[in-house]
């Protein structure tokens, strides 16, 4: 993995972002907006380095904050967080298996507003909660795993498309050549 | 197992996430205008996209159809006029009679149109942001409406941007009175997270007497909205707090899950 990678998956954070804004046809067919944030952080946490989760993790969560009612940075820690356990616990997971993408997808898109909410809830503030509270993380978590292998697939077909691959060493050495005769 | 550059990057995430939580809220204020700065290039590339798609759209609709829309807004003119003609009577009548009691002249409303250009991404808070800012002379606390009814109050102002804390978010409360004998008054408070139609009314007098059907509109207490504009209609109502208070549900009259242009109140 390169910086080329890293930026590819900030810019992804920050065009997810302004969809979950600008686009809400979702939000009105099932009662909650899909966040795309945690998908892609199991993403960085499987395929990329350390400093690339920091980095979705902070860039992200101030990003979605900003266009939120939330308070600046409380984003920032919950998606840390999911990226940092799936990237410390990287090497058990089968990441290139579609099965397990889902799961992670699944599992960080209901944790990370979760931990979210709680923090919120922590620091005073009283956002909106009831039981349809639950259908929305459901609703989350549902798209997260949908969107996982999708990211999965997109940062693939970018890495082969634009990331420049030095051609494999060649087996063959001139002093090895079997010279044949003339018969 | 956690690593250095593991536990280097955890402090450094939580540093930065408790010095920004604890900045003075003005300053995480201008922090957040500045960090939303970055998304306007896509503002501008959505706006004129969704120009290009509707004025795709304009050239595809019939000569015909467009006489006929034409024509039927000619006469709702007309008669909006002449309606227009027998309000402004009833209005210097009005304050002819205000100034014979001595009473203060009420001031008409001064409206500045404005488009929804974002809505809340998170699921438990109700805002949506306007293309209006403070170079057009918005302040923080501008009443927010459309022609059915009320839609909130602006929350924070940049310089081409608002946003406006819809009703039914937490953190919006509405001095509001029915429209029955005794004009009860009361607070419309948060919606549940799933129906956004739907506000709760609390802090009504144990013995006012609700029907289905009756208005709710603005009191005027508080000093945020003016008083008489339309919030919605009562739903239901039940006994609260030990049969002390009643709470009502109210049908908001504006359509909050279809905003596309709202109107932006001046003192």
């Amino acid at each position: 993995m390169n910086w080329l990678n890293s930026a590819f998956v900030l810019a992804t954070a920050l065009l997810a972002v302004f969809w979950e804004a600008a686009f809400n046809g979702l939000r009105y067919l099932i009662g909650a907006q899909i966040d795309l944030l945690p998908a892609l952080m199991v993403y960085a946490g499987l395929c990329t380095g350390i400093t690339t989760v920091t980095l979705l993790a902070i860039f992200g969560g101030l990003w979605f904050d900003s266009l939120s009612a939330n308070p600046l940075g409380v984003s920032v820690l919950p998606l840390f967080v999911v990226g940092l356990v799936i990237h410390v616990k990287r090497d058990l997971i089968l990441r290139d298996q579609t099965f397990a993408q889902v799961v992670l997808g699944f599992a960080a898109s209901a944790v990370a507003p979760v931990l979210t909410l709680l923090l919120l809830l922590t620091m005073r503030h009283t956002p909106l909660l009831g039981w349809g509270t639950l259908w929305q993380v459901g609703v989350m978590s549902v798209g997260g795993a949908i969107a996982t292998p999708i990211f999965f697939e997109l940062f693939s077909w970018l890495d082969h498309t634009l990331v420049h691959r030095r051609a494999a060493q060649s087996s063959f050495r001139a002093d090895r050549e079997i010279r044949r005769g003339r018969l | 197992m956690l690593r250095r550059p593991h536990y280097i990057a955890l402090g450094l995430v939580v540093l930065l996430t408790l010095i920004i939580l604890n900045l003075p809220s003005r300053t995480t204020a201008r922090l957040k205008l500045g960090v939303g700065g970055l998304f306007l290039p896509l503002f501008g590339l959505a706006g004129s996209s969704q120009q290009a798609a509707s004025a795709a759209g304009d050239t595809v609709i019939p000569r015909r159809e467009l006489l006929r829309q034409l024509e039927g807004l000619r006469r709702e003119n007309q008669q909006l006029r002449i309606q227009a003609q027998q309000t402004e009577d009833a209005v210097r009548e009005n304050a002819r009679f205000r100034q014979l009691l001595g009473w203060q002249r009420q001031a008409p409303w001064k409206l500045k149109p404005a488009r929804v250009v974002l809505r809340e991404p998170s699921n438990w808070w109700r805002t949506v942001q306007i293309d209006l800012g403070s170079r057009d002379g918005l302040q923080v606390n501008q009443p927010v409406l459309t022609a059915e009814g009320l839609v909130g109050r602006i929350a924070s102002v940049s310089l081409t941007r608002s946003q406006v804390l819809l009703l039914g978010d937490p953190d919006c409360k509405v001095a509001a009175e029915i429209e029955n004998e005794t004009h009860d008054t009361g607070i419309l408070g948060a919606s549940s997270p799933l129906n956004r139609a739907f506000v709760e009314m609390g802090y009504l007098p144990g013995s006012a007497n609700l029907k289905p059907g009756q208005l709710v509109k603005t009191s005027g207490n508080g000093g945020i909205y003016p008083r008489n504009i339309a919030v919605g209609t009562v739903v239901d109502a039940q006994p609260g707090d030990y049969g002390l208070a009643t709470v009502a549900r109210v049908k908001l009259a504006a359509n909050l899950s279809a905003l596309q242009e709202v109107w932006v109140m001046f003192p």
